[in-house]
């Protein structure tokens, strides 16, 4: 029975978690933008084909939003 | 029964939503995400939440390995983005009885790993045993020990549970907190954000639940088109 309650913290302590973390950390911020992305689209309309245009526009907004304070941040650095 | 209707520009259908009985359908959406939309069979959307929110759930909580989902009010410790993760309802809602069992020191349901302090011995059989008992000091001083590799507790070890608060006395350094960090380095906060997002998009998937979508009706987007164009004249 013990094994049976540790079967949920030994796969989520297992090879595979650790292969997940080799990921550059830049790319956790798509799944994120995507479920936010739509996740807002769908509390904006009832119909799946709008709700997958306003997500995509949202997507864009996010990703163009993060690329401006990405460029802001890149070139303070040479005031370094 | 409740149904709410959104009015469409020019000879367009208005869009009817039923929102059932919409104080139980807010609480299903906040047990489980998805639900509240099952319940009122807008099951396309209810999909939509339901991987949306539990995939980003579960992909924080795997990365944090199990153990940045925790509730504690302590000095020193007070966790509060579990007041957002508990949006995601049942998922998170584990960490409650977790820490009602740990809270006099109690161990943990679902003990993932054991730490063991400096004072610790191993016998000549390689069992760790207490302090003052004939045998060899390990370097296991604060490190964990997984359940499977040395199968043997002792009352001082410290359990890290699934979803259980840090274990020990909270310091300003080496302390069990210390060490999640250490070993998990960036993961921990990322579990931390994945989660803690999760939560709180399911806030928003909970309001769709009680009221409907928010959806501009024909009045409110000429009204913004008016707005707009005054800023831009």
């Amino acid at each position: 029975m013990t094994h049976l309650f540790n079967l949920l913290p030994d796969l989520l302590s297992s090879g595979l978690v650790g292969k997940v973390t080799e990921i550059p950390r830049l790319w956790y911020s798509i799944p994120l933008i995507i479920a936010i992305s739509l996740v807002y689209g769908a509390t904006r309309h009832e119909h799946l084909k709008e709700i997958a245009v306003h997500s995509f526009k949202s997507l864009l907004w996010v990703v163009g939003f993060m690329g401006i304070i990405f460029a802001i941040i890149y070139v303070s650095g040479y005031w370094n | 029964m409740t149904e709410v209707i959104y009015p469409q520009e020019g000879d367009r259908d208005p869009i009817v939503v039923n929102l059932r009985d919409p104080y139980w359908a807010a609480l299903a959406a906040w047990l489980w995400p998805g639900a509240g939309h099952f319940y009122q069979r807008r099951f396309a959307k209810g999909f939509l939440f339901m991987i949306c929110i539990l995939s980003i759930y579960f992909f924080g909580l795997a990365l944090g390995q199990g153990r940045v989902v925790y509730a504690s009010l302590e000095k020193g410790d007070f966790r509060w983005p579990y007041f957002c993760q508990i949006g995601v309802g049942l998922p998170a809602l584990p960490a409650i009885p977790q820490r009602l069992m740990t809270k006099k020191g109690g161990p943990p349901m679902f003990v993932m790993c054991e730490r063991y302090p400096t004072d610790t011995f191993i016998d000549e059989n390689g069992r760790i045993v207490s302090k003052n008992f004939p045998g060899k000091k390990t370097d296991l001083s604060y490190s964990r020990v997984d359940p499977d590799v040395l199968a043997i507790s002792t009352e001082d070890s410290l359990k890290d549970g699934f979803m259980a608060p840090p274990a020990g006395p909270k310091k300003d350094t080496n302390d069990v907190l210390g060490m999640w960090h250490s070993e998990l380095r960036h993961n921990f906060e990322l579990g931390t954000l994945f989660t803690v997002v999760a939560g709180l998009l399911n806030l928003l998937a909970i309001y769709d639940a009680f009221c409907g979508p928010a959806i501009l009706t024909p009045d409110q987007k000429k009204k913004l088109e008016a707005k707009r164009r005054k800023l831009e004249a």
